[in-house]
Protein backbone atom coordinates (compact mmCIF):
# COMPACT_ATOMS: atom_id res chain seq x y z
CA UNK A 1 0.00 0.00 0.00
CA UNK A 2 1.18 3.90 -0.43
CA UNK A 3 1.46 6.46 1.80
CA UNK A 4 -1.17 9.18 1.36
CA UNK A 5 1.14 11.63 3.92
CA UNK A 6 4.60 11.45 4.80
CA UNK A 7 6.23 13.12 7.37
CA UNK A 8 10.22 14.23 7.27
CA UNK A 9 11.81 15.24 9.85
CA UNK A 10 8.74 17.73 10.21
CA UNK A 11 8.50 20.46 13.33
CA UNK A 12 5.57 22.76 13.57
CA UNK A 13 4.83 25.11 15.92
CA UNK A 14 4.21 28.64 16.79
CA UNK A 15 7.02 31.77 17.26
CA UNK A 16 10.07 28.71 17.15
CA UNK A 17 8.63 26.78 19.46
CA UNK A 18 8.12 23.06 18.18
CA UNK A 19 4.50 22.27 18.90
CA UNK A 20 5.41 18.73 17.15
CA UNK A 21 8.65 18.51 16.91
CA UNK A 22 10.41 16.03 14.32
CA UNK A 23 8.34 13.82 13.25
CA UNK A 24 9.34 10.65 10.68
CA UNK A 25 6.76 8.50 9.10
CA UNK A 26 4.07 8.22 7.05
CA UNK A 27 0.49 7.52 6.93
CA UNK A 28 -0.48 4.92 4.32
CA UNK A 29 -3.18 4.92 2.07
CA UNK A 30 -6.50 3.53 3.52
CA UNK A 31 -5.78 3.48 7.23
CA UNK A 32 -7.77 4.49 10.26
CA UNK A 33 -5.59 6.29 13.02
CA UNK A 34 -5.59 7.63 15.99
CA UNK A 35 -3.65 10.36 17.18
CA UNK A 36 -3.91 10.51 20.97
CA UNK A 37 -1.91 12.53 23.62
CA UNK A 38 -2.21 14.91 26.56
CA UNK A 39 -3.78 18.71 26.16
CA UNK A 40 -0.61 20.60 24.11
CA UNK A 41 0.89 17.57 22.76
CA UNK A 42 0.29 18.85 19.30
CA UNK A 43 -2.61 16.55 17.87
CA UNK A 44 -4.15 19.33 16.03
CA UNK A 45 -0.76 21.28 15.15
CA UNK A 46 -0.57 18.23 13.39
CA UNK A 47 -3.42 18.17 11.64
CA UNK A 48 -3.41 21.46 10.72
CA UNK A 49 0.30 20.89 9.37
CA UNK A 50 -1.23 18.40 7.04
CA UNK A 51 -4.22 20.37 5.66
CA UNK A 52 -1.33 23.01 4.83
CA UNK A 53 -2.76 26.27 7.18
CA UNK A 54 0.32 25.49 9.26
CA UNK A 55 3.94 25.89 7.74
CA UNK A 56 6.48 23.49 9.01
CA UNK A 57 9.05 25.26 10.90
CA UNK A 58 11.11 22.75 9.18
CA UNK A 59 11.46 19.70 7.24
CA UNK A 60 7.84 18.88 5.34
CA UNK A 61 4.93 17.40 5.31
CA UNK A 62 3.41 15.99 2.09
CA UNK A 63 0.71 15.16 1.13
CA UNK A 64 0.71 12.62 -2.49
CA UNK A 65 -0.69 14.38 -5.25
CA UNK A 66 -4.11 14.37 -6.43
CA UNK A 67 -5.51 13.60 -3.14
CA UNK A 68 -8.85 15.50 -1.78
CA UNK A 69 -9.18 16.81 2.11
CA UNK A 70 -12.31 16.91 4.26
CA UNK A 71 -11.08 18.44 7.37
CA UNK A 72 -13.21 18.52 10.47
CA UNK A 73 -11.01 21.47 12.82
CA UNK A 74 -11.50 21.34 16.71
CA UNK A 75 -12.24 25.08 17.10
CA UNK A 76 -14.46 25.38 13.91
CA UNK A 77 -14.43 28.75 12.90
CA UNK A 78 -17.99 28.35 11.93
CA UNK A 79 -20.36 31.50 12.79
CA UNK A 80 -23.36 29.97 14.03
CA UNK A 81 -25.24 32.93 13.40
CA UNK A 82 -25.33 33.49 9.71
CA UNK A 83 -28.19 33.49 8.36
CA UNK A 84 -27.89 29.68 6.64
CA UNK A 85 -30.18 26.63 6.87
CA UNK A 86 -28.39 23.30 7.95
CA UNK A 87 -28.86 22.21 3.93
CA UNK A 88 -26.82 25.35 3.18
CA UNK A 89 -24.07 24.09 5.55
CA UNK A 90 -23.87 20.52 4.26
CA UNK A 91 -23.48 22.12 0.54
CA UNK A 92 -20.54 23.56 1.02
CA UNK A 93 -19.10 20.28 1.24
CA UNK A 94 -19.98 20.67 -2.69
CA UNK A 95 -17.16 22.53 -3.02
CA UNK A 96 -14.14 20.09 -4.34
CA UNK A 97 -16.73 19.05 -6.77
CA UNK A 98 -18.69 22.26 -8.34
CA UNK A 99 -16.41 24.96 -7.12
CA UNK A 100 -17.29 28.50 -7.22
CA UNK A 101 -19.65 28.59 -10.36
CA UNK A 102 -20.66 24.98 -10.79
CA UNK A 103 -24.42 24.85 -10.80
CA UNK A 104 -25.34 22.00 -8.29
CA UNK A 105 -27.30 19.85 -9.61
CA UNK A 106 -29.58 17.09 -8.79
CA UNK A 107 -27.62 14.74 -7.85
CA UNK A 108 -25.54 17.21 -5.53
CA UNK A 109 -28.73 17.73 -3.86
CA UNK A 110 -29.60 14.57 -3.21
CA UNK A 111 -25.93 13.26 -2.27
CA UNK A 112 -26.67 16.05 0.40
CA UNK A 113 -30.15 14.71 1.54
CA UNK A 114 -28.30 11.14 1.90
CA UNK A 115 -25.84 12.60 3.80
CA UNK A 116 -28.23 14.11 5.83
CA UNK A 117 -29.84 10.83 6.45
CA UNK A 118 -26.36 8.85 7.58
CA UNK A 119 -26.04 11.49 10.29
CA UNK A 120 -29.69 11.11 11.38
CA UNK A 121 -30.78 14.29 10.79
CA UNK A 122 -33.39 14.26 8.05
CA UNK A 123 -36.14 16.93 8.60
CA UNK A 124 -33.11 19.17 9.56
CA UNK A 125 -32.61 20.28 6.08
CA UNK A 126 -34.42 24.26 6.53
CA UNK A 127 -33.29 24.54 10.31
CA UNK A 128 -31.38 27.85 11.05
CA UNK A 129 -28.04 26.92 12.12
CA UNK A 130 -28.49 29.01 15.02
CA UNK A 131 -31.38 26.68 16.39
CA UNK A 132 -29.17 23.61 16.27
CA UNK A 133 -27.64 21.66 19.57
CA UNK A 134 -24.04 21.31 19.68
CA UNK A 135 -24.20 17.13 18.87
CA UNK A 136 -26.56 18.55 15.94
CA UNK A 137 -23.80 20.78 14.58
CA UNK A 138 -21.39 18.44 15.04
CA UNK A 139 -23.09 15.65 12.81
CA UNK A 140 -24.32 18.23 9.98
CA UNK A 141 -20.39 19.35 9.94
CA UNK A 142 -20.06 14.99 9.42
CA UNK A 143 -22.63 15.28 7.04
CA UNK A 144 -20.38 17.95 5.40
CA UNK A 145 -17.44 15.95 5.50
CA UNK A 146 -19.34 13.32 3.90
CA UNK A 147 -20.39 15.29 0.86
CA UNK A 148 -16.95 16.38 0.46
CA UNK A 149 -16.60 12.68 -0.44
CA UNK A 150 -12.41 13.22 0.24
CA UNK A 151 -9.78 10.41 0.09
CA UNK A 152 -8.19 12.03 3.65
CA UNK A 153 -10.28 13.11 6.09
CA UNK A 154 -9.30 14.53 9.13
CA UNK A 155 -11.21 15.03 12.16
CA UNK A 156 -9.89 16.88 15.45
CA UNK A 157 -11.43 15.48 18.63
CA UNK A 158 -14.77 15.24 16.85
CA UNK A 159 -16.43 13.67 19.69
CA UNK A 160 -16.19 16.40 21.93
CA UNK A 161 -19.41 17.13 23.61
CA UNK A 162 -21.47 14.61 21.71
CA UNK A 163 -23.75 11.96 23.74
CA UNK A 164 -22.60 8.16 23.70
CA UNK A 165 -25.39 6.95 20.88
CA UNK A 166 -24.14 9.47 18.59
CA UNK A 167 -20.39 8.85 19.07
CA UNK A 168 -21.36 5.30 18.13
CA UNK A 169 -23.28 6.64 14.99
CA UNK A 170 -20.23 8.48 14.16
CA UNK A 171 -17.76 5.45 14.56
CA UNK A 172 -19.88 3.87 12.38
CA UNK A 173 -19.64 6.36 9.97
CA UNK A 174 -15.39 6.11 10.42
CA UNK A 175 -15.63 2.30 9.79
CA UNK A 176 -17.43 2.92 6.41
CA UNK A 177 -14.97 5.75 5.35
CA UNK A 178 -12.20 2.79 6.22
CA UNK A 179 -13.84 0.15 4.49
CA UNK A 180 -14.26 2.10 1.22
CA UNK A 181 -10.61 2.56 1.18
CA UNK A 182 -10.33 6.39 2.15
CA UNK A 183 -7.38 7.48 4.83
CA UNK A 184 -8.87 8.80 7.78
CA UNK A 185 -7.12 10.15 10.55
CA UNK A 186 -8.73 11.29 14.22
CA UNK A 187 -7.60 12.86 16.95
CA UNK A 188 -9.24 11.21 20.23
CA UNK A 189 -9.19 11.02 24.24
CA UNK A 190 -10.91 8.25 25.20
CA UNK A 191 -8.60 5.83 24.86
CA UNK A 192 -10.73 2.77 25.46
CA UNK A 193 -12.60 4.25 22.20
CA UNK A 194 -9.02 4.28 20.10
CA UNK A 195 -8.20 0.48 21.39
CA UNK A 196 -12.00 -0.64 20.46
CA UNK A 197 -12.04 1.16 17.06
CA UNK A 198 -8.96 1.93 15.45
CA UNK A 199 -6.30 -0.17 13.96
CA UNK A 200 -3.77 2.01 14.46
CA UNK A 201 -2.78 5.09 16.76
CA UNK A 202 0.03 7.34 16.78
CA UNK A 203 0.55 8.37 20.74
CA UNK A 204 2.43 12.31 20.82
CA UNK A 205 3.89 14.42 23.44
CA UNK A 206 5.15 17.17 20.97
CA UNK A 207 7.68 14.14 20.04
CA UNK A 208 6.37 11.00 18.43
CA UNK A 209 6.41 8.55 21.56
CA UNK A 210 4.89 5.20 19.85
CA UNK A 211 3.07 4.99 16.45
CA UNK A 212 1.59 1.88 15.07
CA UNK A 213 -0.98 -0.80 16.19
CA UNK A 214 -2.72 1.06 18.57
CA UNK A 215 -3.22 -1.75 21.43
CA UNK A 216 0.71 -1.68 21.31
CA UNK A 217 1.06 1.94 21.16
CA UNK A 218 -1.19 2.31 24.13
CA UNK A 219 1.02 0.32 26.47
CA UNK A 220 1.25 1.60 30.41
CA UNK A 221 4.89 2.33 29.32
CA UNK A 222 4.16 4.61 26.44
CA UNK A 223 1.51 6.21 27.97
CA UNK A 224 3.26 6.54 30.88
CA UNK A 225 6.44 8.16 28.62
CA UNK A 226 4.11 10.36 27.02
CA UNK A 227 2.92 12.08 30.03
CA UNK A 228 6.42 13.28 31.30
CA UNK A 229 6.44 15.58 29.09
CA UNK A 230 6.33 19.08 30.01
CA UNK A 231 3.85 21.46 28.31
CA UNK A 232 4.73 24.90 28.35
CA UNK A 233 7.19 26.17 26.85
CA UNK A 234 10.62 27.20 27.63
CA UNK A 235 11.87 30.72 26.58
CA UNK A 236 15.52 29.80 27.95
CA UNK A 237 15.36 26.24 26.35
CA UNK A 238 18.87 25.67 23.82
CA UNK A 239 17.89 25.72 19.77
CA UNK A 240 17.95 22.27 18.23
CA UNK A 241 20.15 21.04 16.51
CA UNK A 242 23.35 23.15 14.83
CA UNK A 243 21.35 26.24 14.91
CA UNK A 244 22.67 29.72 14.61
CA UNK A 245 23.46 32.17 17.55
CA UNK A 246 20.18 33.44 18.73
CA UNK A 247 18.71 36.13 17.04
CA UNK A 248 20.30 35.81 13.46
CA UNK A 249 16.95 35.61 12.30
CA UNK A 250 17.79 31.71 10.49
CA UNK A 251 14.88 28.95 10.58
CA UNK A 252 16.70 27.87 13.92
CA UNK A 253 13.21 26.17 16.55
CA UNK A 254 14.15 25.84 20.49
CA UNK A 255 14.38 22.60 21.47
CA UNK A 256 11.28 21.05 23.70
CA UNK A 257 12.23 19.84 26.88
CA UNK A 258 10.90 16.50 26.55
CA UNK A 259 14.20 13.97 27.44
CA UNK A 260 14.43 10.97 25.37
CA UNK A 261 13.47 11.40 21.64
CA UNK A 262 11.97 7.32 21.34
CA UNK A 263 10.17 7.47 18.13
CA UNK A 264 8.48 3.95 17.24
CA UNK B 1 -56.80 60.49 -7.92
CA UNK B 2 -54.95 63.28 -8.66
CA UNK B 3 -53.99 64.24 -4.57
CA UNK B 4 -51.92 60.70 -5.29
CA UNK B 5 -50.55 61.68 -8.39
CA UNK B 6 -49.75 65.00 -6.96
CA UNK B 7 -47.86 63.15 -4.03
CA UNK B 8 -46.31 60.90 -5.40
CA UNK B 9 -45.62 61.58 -8.94
CA UNK B 10 -45.82 65.26 -9.60
CA UNK B 11 -42.17 66.12 -7.97
CA UNK B 12 -40.65 63.10 -10.36
CA UNK B 13 -42.61 63.91 -13.33
CA UNK B 14 -41.98 67.68 -13.31
CA UNK B 15 -38.44 68.00 -12.04
CA UNK B 16 -35.73 66.06 -14.22
CA UNK B 17 -33.51 66.73 -10.92
CA UNK B 18 -35.63 64.69 -8.80
CA UNK B 19 -35.63 62.52 -11.55
CA UNK B 20 -31.88 61.97 -11.12
CA UNK B 21 -31.93 62.05 -7.54
CA UNK B 22 -33.90 58.99 -7.38
CA UNK B 23 -32.07 57.24 -10.17
CA UNK B 24 -29.07 57.30 -8.86
CA UNK B 25 -30.41 55.90 -5.45
CA UNK B 26 -32.41 53.67 -6.41
CA UNK B 27 -28.96 52.00 -8.33
CA UNK B 28 -27.23 53.11 -5.55
CA UNK B 29 -29.86 51.10 -3.07
CA UNK B 30 -29.77 48.08 -5.69
CA UNK B 31 -25.68 47.81 -5.24
CA UNK B 32 -24.74 49.19 -1.60
CA UNK B 33 -27.60 47.22 0.48
CA UNK B 34 -26.90 43.83 -0.38
CA UNK B 35 -22.73 45.10 0.36
CA UNK B 36 -23.96 46.17 3.53
CA UNK B 37 -25.78 42.47 4.43
CA UNK B 38 -22.51 40.65 4.06
CA UNK B 39 -20.55 43.85 6.16
CA UNK B 40 -23.06 43.60 9.03
CA UNK B 41 -22.93 39.63 8.87
CA UNK B 42 -19.25 39.77 9.03
CA UNK B 43 -19.27 41.75 11.91
CA UNK B 44 -17.61 44.67 9.90
CA UNK B 45 -20.61 47.55 10.26
CA UNK B 46 -18.69 50.22 12.07
CA UNK B 47 -16.30 49.38 9.33
CA UNK B 48 -18.21 50.67 6.92
CA UNK B 49 -18.30 54.02 8.18
CA UNK B 50 -14.79 53.61 9.00
CA UNK B 51 -14.39 53.62 5.58
CA UNK B 52 -16.39 56.42 4.58
CA UNK B 53 -14.04 58.74 6.44
CA UNK B 54 -10.80 57.30 5.14
CA UNK B 55 -11.96 57.82 1.68
CA UNK B 56 -11.84 61.75 3.16
CA UNK B 57 -8.28 62.66 1.79
CA UNK B 58 -8.23 61.20 -1.36
CA UNK B 59 -11.33 62.46 -2.20
CA UNK B 60 -9.79 66.09 -0.69
CA UNK B 61 -6.64 65.79 -2.53
CA UNK B 62 -9.01 65.47 -5.94
CA UNK B 63 -10.58 68.55 -4.35
CA UNK B 64 -7.66 70.51 -3.47
CA UNK B 65 -5.86 69.94 -6.95
CA UNK B 66 -9.38 70.37 -9.19
CA UNK B 67 -12.12 71.63 -6.84
CA UNK B 68 -15.87 69.85 -6.84
CA UNK B 69 -15.09 67.79 -9.93
CA UNK B 70 -16.33 64.58 -9.90
CA UNK B 71 -13.51 62.41 -11.68
CA UNK B 72 -10.60 63.67 -9.85
CA UNK B 73 -12.31 63.29 -6.20
CA UNK B 74 -13.89 59.87 -7.09
CA UNK B 75 -10.60 58.41 -8.19
CA UNK B 76 -8.81 59.93 -5.23
CA UNK B 77 -11.45 58.65 -2.86
CA UNK B 78 -11.07 55.14 -4.31
CA UNK B 79 -6.84 55.19 -3.93
CA UNK B 80 -7.30 56.48 -0.19
CA UNK B 81 -10.23 53.86 0.57
CA UNK B 82 -8.13 50.66 -1.35
CA UNK B 83 -5.26 51.81 0.34
CA UNK B 84 -6.57 51.29 3.81
CA UNK B 85 -8.85 49.01 3.06
CA UNK B 86 -5.19 46.69 1.75
CA UNK B 87 -3.61 48.47 5.01
CA UNK B 88 -6.22 47.54 7.67
CA UNK B 89 -6.99 43.67 6.02
CA UNK B 90 -3.23 43.03 6.26
CA UNK B 91 -2.98 43.93 9.45
CA UNK B 92 -5.29 42.28 10.72
CA UNK B 93 -4.43 38.87 8.42
CA UNK B 94 -0.96 38.77 9.28
CA UNK B 95 -0.64 40.27 13.34
CA UNK B 96 -2.77 39.00 15.98
CA UNK B 97 -4.81 42.52 15.85
CA UNK B 98 -8.44 41.58 15.01
CA UNK B 99 -9.82 43.88 12.03
CA UNK B 100 -11.80 46.32 14.56
CA UNK B 101 -8.62 47.75 15.63
CA UNK B 102 -6.48 47.76 12.51
CA UNK B 103 -9.46 49.66 10.46
CA UNK B 104 -9.77 52.13 13.31
CA UNK B 105 -6.44 53.27 13.22
CA UNK B 106 -6.13 53.08 9.50
CA UNK B 107 -9.02 55.22 9.04
CA UNK B 108 -8.15 57.75 11.71
CA UNK B 109 -4.58 58.12 10.34
CA UNK B 110 -6.86 59.20 7.33
CA UNK B 111 -9.50 61.33 8.03
CA UNK B 112 -6.89 63.79 10.13
CA UNK B 113 -5.10 63.81 7.08
CA UNK B 114 -8.27 64.32 4.96
CA UNK B 115 -9.45 67.21 7.26
CA UNK B 116 -5.88 69.05 7.10
CA UNK B 117 -6.23 68.75 3.53
CA UNK B 118 -9.56 70.33 3.07
CA UNK B 119 -8.48 72.82 5.41
CA UNK B 120 -5.87 74.29 2.95
CA UNK B 121 -8.18 75.21 0.43
CA UNK B 122 -11.52 76.66 0.54
CA UNK B 123 -13.86 77.25 3.75
CA UNK B 124 -16.07 75.10 5.68
CA UNK B 125 -18.90 74.85 3.65
CA UNK B 126 -17.17 73.40 0.92
CA UNK B 127 -16.17 70.40 3.78
CA UNK B 128 -19.87 70.29 4.59
CA UNK B 129 -20.22 70.00 0.70
CA UNK B 130 -18.06 66.92 0.89
CA UNK B 131 -19.08 65.02 3.47
CA UNK B 132 -22.99 65.68 3.01
CA UNK B 133 -23.45 65.00 -0.45
CA UNK B 134 -25.70 66.59 -3.17
CA UNK B 135 -28.46 64.05 -3.96
CA UNK B 136 -30.61 66.33 -5.14
CA UNK B 137 -27.44 67.70 -7.65
CA UNK B 138 -26.39 64.86 -9.67
CA UNK B 139 -25.62 65.39 -12.86
CA UNK B 140 -25.20 63.07 -15.46
CA UNK B 141 -21.67 62.16 -15.07
CA UNK B 142 -22.21 60.89 -11.67
CA UNK B 143 -24.99 59.08 -12.63
CA UNK B 144 -23.04 57.07 -15.24
CA UNK B 145 -20.41 56.62 -12.30
CA UNK B 146 -23.36 54.91 -10.30
CA UNK B 147 -24.62 53.54 -12.66
CA UNK B 148 -21.33 51.71 -13.56
CA UNK B 149 -20.56 51.07 -9.86
CA UNK B 150 -23.91 49.07 -9.93
CA UNK B 151 -22.89 46.94 -12.35
CA UNK B 152 -19.50 46.24 -11.22
CA UNK B 153 -20.82 45.07 -7.66
CA UNK B 154 -23.78 43.32 -8.80
CA UNK B 155 -21.32 40.98 -11.46
CA UNK B 156 -18.65 40.47 -8.84
CA UNK B 157 -21.45 39.37 -6.28
CA UNK B 158 -22.52 36.75 -8.71
CA UNK B 159 -19.22 35.84 -9.53
CA UNK B 160 -18.30 35.78 -5.88
CA UNK B 161 -21.29 34.69 -3.94
CA UNK B 162 -20.60 31.16 -2.82
CA UNK B 163 -17.12 32.34 -1.84
CA UNK B 164 -18.31 35.38 0.27
CA UNK B 165 -21.12 33.19 1.80
CA UNK B 166 -18.40 30.19 2.96
CA UNK B 167 -16.09 33.17 4.07
CA UNK B 168 -18.46 34.47 6.25
CA UNK B 169 -19.69 31.03 7.20
CA UNK B 170 -16.95 28.99 7.93
CA UNK B 171 -13.30 30.70 6.82
CA UNK B 172 -11.50 27.52 7.71
CA UNK B 173 -13.51 24.93 5.85
CA UNK B 174 -12.86 27.44 2.86
CA UNK B 175 -9.23 27.51 3.41
CA UNK B 176 -9.31 23.96 3.61
CA UNK B 177 -10.95 23.16 0.13
CA UNK B 178 -9.95 26.53 -1.65
CA UNK B 179 -7.55 29.12 -2.12
CA UNK B 180 -10.08 32.12 -2.23
CA UNK B 181 -10.66 33.12 0.83
CA UNK B 182 -7.91 36.14 1.18
CA UNK B 183 -8.77 37.06 -2.14
CA UNK B 184 -12.59 36.94 -1.91
CA UNK B 185 -12.19 39.17 1.35
CA UNK B 186 -10.18 41.93 -0.46
CA UNK B 187 -12.47 42.06 -3.64
CA UNK B 188 -15.39 42.82 -1.02
CA UNK B 189 -13.53 45.57 0.80
CA UNK B 190 -12.97 46.51 -2.17
CA UNK B 191 -17.15 46.37 -3.52
CA UNK B 192 -17.09 48.59 0.22
CA UNK B 193 -15.24 51.13 -0.83
CA UNK B 194 -16.50 51.17 -4.59
CA UNK B 195 -19.78 52.09 -3.21
CA UNK B 196 -19.06 54.21 -0.22
CA UNK B 197 -17.54 56.79 -3.23
CA UNK B 198 -20.71 56.06 -5.72
CA UNK B 199 -22.63 56.95 -2.56
CA UNK B 200 -20.48 60.04 -1.25
CA UNK B 201 -21.55 61.56 -4.75
CA UNK B 202 -25.03 60.97 -3.98
CA UNK B 203 -25.49 61.58 -0.43
CA UNK B 204 -21.85 62.76 1.05
CA UNK B 205 -19.43 60.65 2.75
CA UNK B 206 -21.22 60.25 5.82
CA UNK B 207 -25.09 59.49 4.97
CA UNK B 208 -23.56 57.02 2.07
CA UNK B 209 -23.17 54.37 4.64
CA UNK B 210 -26.09 54.74 6.28
CA UNK B 211 -27.81 53.89 2.64
CA UNK B 212 -25.38 50.51 3.37
CA UNK B 213 -26.01 49.46 6.52
CA UNK B 214 -29.78 50.41 7.79
CA UNK B 215 -31.60 48.74 5.24
CA UNK B 216 -29.30 45.30 6.08
CA UNK B 217 -29.89 45.70 9.79
CA UNK B 218 -33.38 46.35 9.77
CA UNK B 219 -33.61 43.10 6.92
CA UNK B 220 -31.87 41.04 9.74
CA UNK B 221 -34.89 41.03 11.60
CA UNK B 222 -37.22 39.37 8.72
CA UNK B 223 -35.40 36.26 8.08
CA UNK B 224 -32.97 33.65 8.44
CA UNK B 225 -31.28 33.45 4.71
CA UNK B 226 -29.07 35.41 3.03
CA UNK B 227 -30.57 35.69 -0.18
CA UNK B 228 -34.26 37.31 1.13
CA UNK B 229 -32.08 39.53 3.40
CA UNK B 230 -30.38 40.83 0.52
CA UNK B 231 -33.48 41.38 -1.36
CA UNK B 232 -35.01 42.66 1.31
CA UNK B 233 -32.55 45.24 2.04
CA UNK B 234 -32.73 46.48 -1.44
CA UNK B 235 -36.47 47.09 -1.13
CA UNK B 236 -35.90 48.71 1.62
CA UNK B 237 -33.11 50.96 0.53
CA UNK B 238 -34.99 51.51 -2.21
CA UNK B 239 -38.08 52.59 -0.43
CA UNK B 240 -35.90 54.96 1.87
CA UNK B 241 -34.56 56.48 -1.16
CA UNK B 242 -38.14 56.89 -2.70
CA UNK B 243 -40.09 58.25 0.59
CA UNK B 244 -37.05 60.52 1.84
CA UNK B 245 -36.76 62.04 -1.77
CA UNK B 246 -40.73 62.69 -1.40
CA UNK B 247 -40.69 64.16 1.90
CA UNK B 248 -37.72 65.90 1.27
CA UNK B 249 -39.67 67.40 -1.46
CA UNK B 250 -42.74 68.34 0.09
CA UNK B 251 -41.67 69.72 3.55
CA UNK B 252 -38.29 71.44 2.51
CA UNK B 253 -36.18 69.06 4.16
CA UNK B 254 -32.51 68.37 3.26
CA UNK B 255 -32.60 64.85 0.87
CA UNK B 256 -29.51 63.09 2.09
CA UNK B 257 -30.95 62.82 5.98
CA UNK B 258 -34.33 62.36 5.04
CA UNK B 259 -33.60 59.01 2.99
CA UNK B 260 -31.21 58.04 5.89
CA UNK B 261 -33.82 58.79 8.54
CA UNK B 262 -36.96 57.13 6.83
CA UNK B 263 -34.35 54.12 6.46
CA UNK B 264 -33.74 54.28 9.93
CA UNK B 265 -37.43 54.50 10.83
CA UNK B 266 -37.71 51.07 8.72
CA UNK B 267 -34.88 49.79 11.09
CA UNK B 268 -36.44 50.86 14.59
CA UNK B 269 -39.93 49.38 13.11
CA UNK B 270 -38.00 46.17 11.77
CA UNK B 271 -36.57 45.39 15.34
CA UNK B 272 -40.04 46.21 17.39
CA UNK B 273 -42.29 44.17 15.01
CA UNK B 274 -39.62 41.64 12.71
CA UNK B 275 -40.33 37.63 13.04
CA UNK B 276 -36.89 38.13 14.83
CA UNK B 277 -37.49 41.48 16.58
CA UNK B 278 -37.50 42.01 19.99
CA UNK B 279 -41.52 41.72 20.36
CA UNK B 280 -41.75 38.02 18.50
CA UNK B 281 -38.57 36.91 20.74
CA UNK B 282 -39.67 38.60 24.34
CA UNK B 283 -43.73 37.37 23.98
CA UNK B 284 -44.23 34.48 25.48
CA UNK B 285 -46.73 32.25 23.57
CA UNK B 286 -49.84 30.91 25.96
CA UNK B 287 -48.98 27.67 23.86
CA UNK B 288 -46.15 25.65 22.82
CA UNK B 289 -46.07 22.29 20.83
CA UNK B 290 -45.73 18.69 21.95
CA UNK B 291 -42.16 18.61 19.80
Amino acid sequence: MSDCVTFRNLTLGYHRHPAVHHLDGAIRKGSLTAVVGANGSGKSTLMKGIVGVLKPLSGSCAVKAGTSLAYLPQQSELDRSFPARVVDLVSLGLWPRRGLLGRHRAEDRKAVANALSAVGLEGFEKRPLDSLSGGQLQRSLFARVLVQDADLILLDEPFNAIDARTVMDLIALIGRWHGEGRTVVVVVHDLDLVREHFPEALLLAREPVAWGDARATLSPENLLRARRFHEAWDENSPWCGPGPAPGSGAEAHTSSTFGDRTAA
Amino acid sequence: MSIVYDWLIAPFAEFGFMQRALGGAILLSISACPVGVFLMLRRMSLSGDAMAHAILPGAAVGFLFYGLELIPMTLGGLAAGVVVALGAGSVSRLTIQKEDASMAAFYLISLALGVLIVSLRGSNVDLMHVLFGTVLALNDEALTLIGTITVVTLVALAIFWRALVAECLDPLFLRSVSRLGPPVHFIFLGLVVLNLVGGFQALGTLLAVGLMMLPAAAARFWTTRVEPMCLLAVAIGIFSCLGGLLLSYHASLASGPSIILLAGVVYILSTLIGPRGILATRIRPSLHRTA
